[in-house]
């Protein structure tokens, strides 16, 4: 039954995980930048599923359809006013800029909200389910469930809407996306935007689950990156599978090893996929 | 020896004479205008040489003090405390670097970074060595009065830079410096015209890794307590990268001016914004990257009164 219990952990995990990552994964595939202020966006999506909940005893998937919107349009404005400034510069550029960005944006939360863990506690608590000695409480299910559900609907509006396949069409060729009148600076734009509304999501389903605190967005980067390097970029399946792999490492590894060496064991894995198979579980090789 | 480069020694040479004039404040200061300078030195050899975006200062910064701190508590002193560090940075940077700087742009970058966040959870968990999180305390280096000891610690890290400052223009002039500016230009090309291009990173990183760890192992016994949240602390990796964006990346004379300049807007921020000072280091940042990406060096003052012609 254990075993059972740790798989079931593992995929209520991954889902999270592939939730966060998806976001990250997207901009740094169609804009090849590695988006630093992710973390700090998961946590300020948290604290606004916690104060809506605080204030007008907003449900957390309530909070979800106002973190979308409000979080695409912070994104949509950054991309616009500052990344595409000097989107063209060498990696470095990007990276300490993004860096810059989440200095303020970290320390602006620090300052506001203080470093101090907070917990959304729902009243009344859900309970939990069980099933022949396999528990699984309510609002982490409930929370994989909205987690999956995103990631499907990412999926969605990149195979089917005119503007997804814009974005794919940036993503695969940006010049040739030009020639065929692509409008590349606001597709960007709306990259980073839905990458932003996704971890905005991601940490409305975070506060569900685990104690917030502006010191743990690094955390949250962390996760994104392995991630994404373990699926392969900017793919939706690739996050999934990313996702799923990390989660089940992760939780037989501590199961077996303790959870004190999380990290090292995720960066082991790191490591070992970036030497052996640098394209990810299901990327392609070439197509960064 | 270019203009630069003497010109970069000259300006170290009267950076020792700080302690004529300044008081404890002013050598403290000095004290990590030095070590800052180290960090930045070392982190051109291989972000402004070698053109890779290394973000594993903190981790060798944090490894040289816990190695120098672990070895002065077991009674070696100051010298060979920090002599091992290097040494042992140099090497394990090496065998590393051969691994992660098959790594790429975006990939060796944050690679380089969660070298850190590894090394803090082991240094963690190996309480019975580090004492955990609980902090490492380091003796007392002497009993001598504290203007002595202040004295004695800016000297040391004044050496320290002296000696990466000619590290680093040996390297520039050497077939390692020539082999690295390749590397930045064009890799794949480089290799194939037989350049060692693996072993010539990995000397790189080793060495910009060595000088950072004897830096750490001598800010270790200088304040004589560290734990991992302080000398992992991730913007020990940033700064240095601030710092010669500041300056001027790749040219030693700037990423050293750099570093001096960006202390003296560390500490008059830190002065008056205690609350939001990593905040106001993020505006910093951003504008200096939106309005100065080459850097300081680059500001022309005859163009602000000159309107500037577009072409």
């Amino acid at each position: 039954m254990q075993a059972v219990q740790i798989l079931i952990n593992a995929l209520v995990l991954g889902s999270l995980y592939a939730c966060i990552a998806i976001g990250f994964s997207l901009v740094w595939g169609v804009l090849n930048v590695i988006n630093l202020i992710h973390g700090s966006f998961i946590v300020l999506g948290a604290y606004l599923a916690f104060g809506l909940y605080q204030s007008l005893h907003l449900s957390p998937w309530y909070a979800i359809v106002v973190a979308a919107p409000v979080f695409f349009v912070f994104g949509y404005i950054v991309q616009r006013l500052i990344l595409n400034r000097v989107i063209t510069a060498p990696v470095l550029v990007t990276l300490t800029l993004t860096f810059g960005l989440d200095l303020i944006l970290n320390n602006a939360m620090i300052y506001f909200f203080t470093a101090d863990y907070r917990r959304l506690t729902l009243i009344p608590p859900l309970g939990s389910v069980s099933f022949e000695g396999v528990v699984v409480p309510v609002d982490r299910l409930i929370a994989t469930a909205t987690a999956l559900a995103l990631t499907g609907l990412l999926y969605l509006l990149l195979r089917r809407s005119r503007v997804g396949r814009a974005i794919v069409a940036v993503r695969l060729d940006r010049d040739a996306a030009v020639l065929m009148g692509v409008h590349v600076p606001s597709i960007y734009a709306v990259a980073f935007g839905l990458g932003a509304a996704l971890a905005g999501c991601a940490g409305v389903l975070m506060a569900l689950i685990f104690p917030i605190s502006p010191l743990t967005s690094t955390a949250y980067l962390g996760k994104a990156f392995v991630v994404c390097v373990l699926g392969g970029l900017g793919s939706v399946s690739g996050a999934l599978a990313g996702g799923m792999l990390l989660a089940l490492v992760e939780s037989v590894g501590s199961a077996f090893f303790g959870p004190a060496h999380a990290t090292t064991l995720s960066f082991l894995l790191l490591i070992i996929f970036l030497i052996l198979r640098p394209q990810g579980l299901v990327g392609r090789k070439g197509f960064e | 020896m270019s203009r630069s480069n003497i010109a970069l020694l000259v300006l170290i040479a009267c950076v020792a004479a700080l302690p004529l004039f300044g008081g404890a404040y002013a050598l403290r200061l000095g004290t990590i205008a030095c070590m800052y300078a180290v960090l930045a030195l070392s982190w051109n050899v291989v972000g402004g040489f070698a053109g890779y975006p290394s973000f594993a200062t903190a981790a060798f910064f944090g490894f040289g003090a816990y190695c120098g701190g672990v070895l002065m508590g077991k009674g070696f002193p100051l010298w060979a405390a920090a002599a091992v560090a290097g040494l042992l940075a140099l090497v394990s940077a090496v065998a590393l670097g051969a691994v992660l700087l098959r790594l790429r742009g975006h990939y060796f970058a944050i690679a380089s970074l969660s070298l850190a966040e590894v090394l803090r959870e082991v240094v963690n968990n190996a309480t019975d060595l580090t004492g955990g999180g609980m902090g490492l305390n380091i003796p007392l280096a002497s009993g001598a009065g504290v203007m002595a000891e202040a004295t004695f610690f800016f000297y040391a890290m004044w050496g320290v830079m002296l000696i990466t400052a000619l590290m680093v223009i040996v390297v520039a002039n050497s077939k390692l410096g020539f082999a690295l500016n390749c590397i930045r230009q064009n890799e794949t090309a480089s290799s194939m015209v037989g350049l060692n291009t693996t072993l010539a990173k990995s000397i790189a990183f080793g060495l910009s890794a060595c000088f950072v760890s004897v830096a750490g192992g001598i800010y270790a016994a200088w304040v004589h307590y560290i734990d991992p949240s302080d000398v992992f602390d991730i913007l020990y990796s940033v700064k240095p990268i601030v710092m010669a964006l500041m300056g001027g990346l790749g040219s030693p004379l700037g990423v050293a001016c750099g570093a001096f300049m960006y202390l003296g807007l560390e500490e008059v921020v830190w002065r008056n914004y205690t609350h939001i000072h990593t905040g106001v280091l993020g505006v910093l940042i951003v504008m200096l990257l939106l309005f100065l990406p080459h850097g300081l060096s680059s500001l022309r003052f005859d163009r602000l009164w000159r309107r500037t012609k577009h072409v």
